[in-house]
């Protein structure tokens, strides 16, 4: 079931700046989504409208079917976890959780088992009483996590929720929030720049950029099959050079032809060929497809990044589990599927009709 | 490193030493003496007995009170519509501007006003109203007064509403409070240190006032302030002012420590 439902959305600021460009996208019901971008990406922007925080300039933003665009944020089913948390310093922990339920008059009774539950779940039975100057960063987090999930909200949005955290609390986070969102079944929707976060979580991704959508789809889609060299270079390392399609299957870069899994686009069409790192597998030199000098090596604790290059200069990002040593020539061998072309200026829409054509089925997997 | 921390503490310390503790162990010791320079009470037995002294601190109460609240009930919405206009920085500075106006001056600007024959009346007649006595009422003494201690409320109150941040007003919009329960709930709490400051920059010295209340009051209002200085300045007896001095002093003390309780909240097992 469709919950949140943007229409062509566009918001301009007063100084004439373009936040969001003719948005439209739709969220399901129970789902964990992540809005994923740099920042003034526009992706803060887009929760603010959808938390009624912010109007757009255009376009219509629809709850459960019902037109809510001018329907102010206290009447929303919506609640947000702000990015610095915004819990109120005047009030202690359970004054703070307790805040939406008191604003709507439940009984006191009431009040505390659901407060007392909303802690448990974020597990923070005995802070009832603390005050919020003596919570740490990860605490006033679960709070503000509390505060916003007792209202038993249909949608809880997370504004960079995780980002004032340490690494390891983050991780910790992440496994929770997932956790808390597959137990109450509740749509999440939480924006984020750091794509490590958004992959781990998030059952589907709308990556931005400029105000505009680049790109939405499961993790693994994304990941596997950027529409462009933005959302390439954003989500993880990638080695992007110039080629050239060849043929349905066959495309030419770096001076020799690989047979890829591309097929739709018209021969001798200029395109980017994206591999990543992670695909990229040294072997002895004539294993190799491609000919390197490693350039430079770090331990990064999980592998090895490596940096070498071609003999036409280019230089290519490889992780490997194996040391290799520097000055050293090596092979780099990668897959046919390991190739990802990417035509200038397609958009998502184009992407998804071409590989139908040439996939034949439509909810299939992209690859 | 410690040696310069002192110096640089010096000049600060002789200016406190000099000007805020050495006249006020002069004023206890005043009040404290009798008129050879013997230690005693009677100053202020003498004090706590007449009930003219206790009408006359009343009376400086009652009035600081008044002036305080009608000044809070102003300053209050004002710096809170203030903190979200426009130009904040112009209108800031229109309600410092009067501050910078002597007292005096702006006592007798408002004797021109409200004189029989002044702006108000010459308005007031003009409808067949006037001429009403204004000047040397109560009214206008706590008129003139709120007038001129209007910047000193509103500008703690408005600092206070600026640094609550924006987001805490979200989220409280974002739990479902209308816009008067985020006024009740957040803004107001959150800017009652302002308003704190607020009332001990009215209060305390509204406790004191003396030249208005002779120039506006026309002396029909007698404060502590006035007391002091006809004990001072008309009967020179300086013992006397100096016990007022001295009581005065412990009420505001009063003042301050009241007005900075702290708050209690709800406790849950």
């Amino acid at each position: 079931m469709d919950i949140i439902k943007l229409e062509h959305v566009t918001k301009q600021y007063d100084d004439g700046f373009i936040a969001l460009n003719d948005i439209s996208l739709t969220i399901e019901s129970g789902k964990f989504y992540s809005l994923l971008g740099p920042s003034g990406s526009g992706k803060t922007t887009i929760l603010r409208i959808m938390a009624g925080f912010s109007e757009p300039t255009e376009g219509k933003v629809y709850f459960a079917g019902q037109d809510i665009t001018a329907l102010d944020a206290s009447k929303r089913q919506i609640n947000t976890v702000f990015q610095n948390y915004a819990l109120f310093p005047h009030m202690n922990v359970y004054e703070n959780v307790a805040f939406g339920l008191e604003i709507k008059k439940q009984k006191k009774s009431k009040i505390q088992a659901a407060v007392k539950d909303a802690l448990h779940m974020v597990q923070l039975d005995d802070f009832a009483n603390r005050e919020i100057s003596e919570l740490s960063g990860g605490q006033q987090q679960r709070v503000a996590i509390a505060r916003a999930l007792v209202n038993q909200p249909k949608v809880l949005l997370l504004d960079e929720s995780l980002s004032a955290l340490d690494k390891h609390l983050r991780k910790d986070m992440q496994f929770e929030l997932r956790a808390i969102q597959k137990k109450l079944g509740i749509t999440f929707i939480f924006v984020t720049h750091d794509q490590e976060e958004a992959l781990a979580m998030s059952d589907e991704i709308f990556v931005l950029d400029k105000g505009k959508i680049q790109q939405s789809g499961s993790p693994v889609d994304i990941y596997d099959e950027p529409v462009n060299d933005f959302v390439a270079r954003f989500i993880g390392d990638s080695n992007i050079v110039l080629g050239r399609m060849v043929r349905d299957f066959e495309v030419e870069f770096v001076n020799r032809r690989f047979e890829c899994a591309d097929a739709g686009i018209p021969a001798g069409e200029k395109v980017e060929i994206v591999l990543r790192p992670e695909d990229l597998d040294l072997v002895r030199p004539e294993d190799g497809k491609l000919d390197v000098i490693v350039q430079s090596q770090l331990f990064l604790g999980d592998h090895y990044e490596i940096k070498a290059k071609d003999m036409d200069d280019n230089e290519w990002l490889i992780h490997s589990t194996n040391a290799t040593q520097v000055g050293k020539e090596v092979g780099v061998f990668f897959d046919s599927e390991d190739i990802h072309v990417m035509r200038f200026g397609e958009s998502e829409a184009d992407f998804d009709k071409r590989l139908e054509t040439y996939e034949g089925d439509e909810t299939g997997e992209k690859r | 490193m410690k040696k310069n921390r002192l110096f640089f503490l010096l000049p600060y310390s002789l200016w406190i030493l000099l000007f805020v503790i050495a006249p006020m162990i002069l004023i206890a010791f005043d009040a404290f003496t009798g008129s050879h320079g013997e230690f005693t009470w009677s100053n202020f037995v003498q004090f706590f007995s007449d009930t003219t002294f206790l009408r006359m601190t009343l009376n400086s109460f009652w009035y600081a009170f008044l002036i305080t609240v009608i000044t809070l009930l102003i300053s209050y919405p004002m710096a809170y519509i203030l903190s979200h206009m426009k130009n904040q920085q112009f209108w800031l500075l229109l309600i410092i501007l009067p501050t910078w106006i002597n007292l005096l001056l702006k006592a007798y600007a408002f004797i021109g006003i409200f004189a029989r024959d002044g702006l108000v009346n010459h308005f007031l007649s003009f409808f067949g109203i006037g001429p009403a006595n204004i000047l040397f009422t109560d009214f206008a003494f706590i008129f003139v007064a709120t007038y001129i201690e209007i910047p000193f409320m509103i500008l703690p109150i408005y600092n206070a509403i600026c640094d609550i941040d924006p987001a805490l007003i979200n989220a409280a919009r974002d739990l479902g409070a209308s816009k008067w329960q985020v006024l009740g709930k957040i803004i107001w709490p959150l800017s009652r240190s302002g308003v704190e400051s607020g009332i001990q920059a009215v209060f305390i010295p509204s406790l004191s006032l003396f030249m208005l209340t002779r120039l506006i009051g026309g002396n029909r209002v007698i404060t502590l302030g006035t007391a002091i200085e006809e004990y001072f300045l008309t009967t020179m007896n300086w013992h006397m002012g100096s016990t007022i001095g001295v009581v005065l002093i412990v009420l505001m003390l009063i003042v301050m420590l009241t007005t900075n309780r702290k708050r209690h909240h709800q406790e849950v097992r």
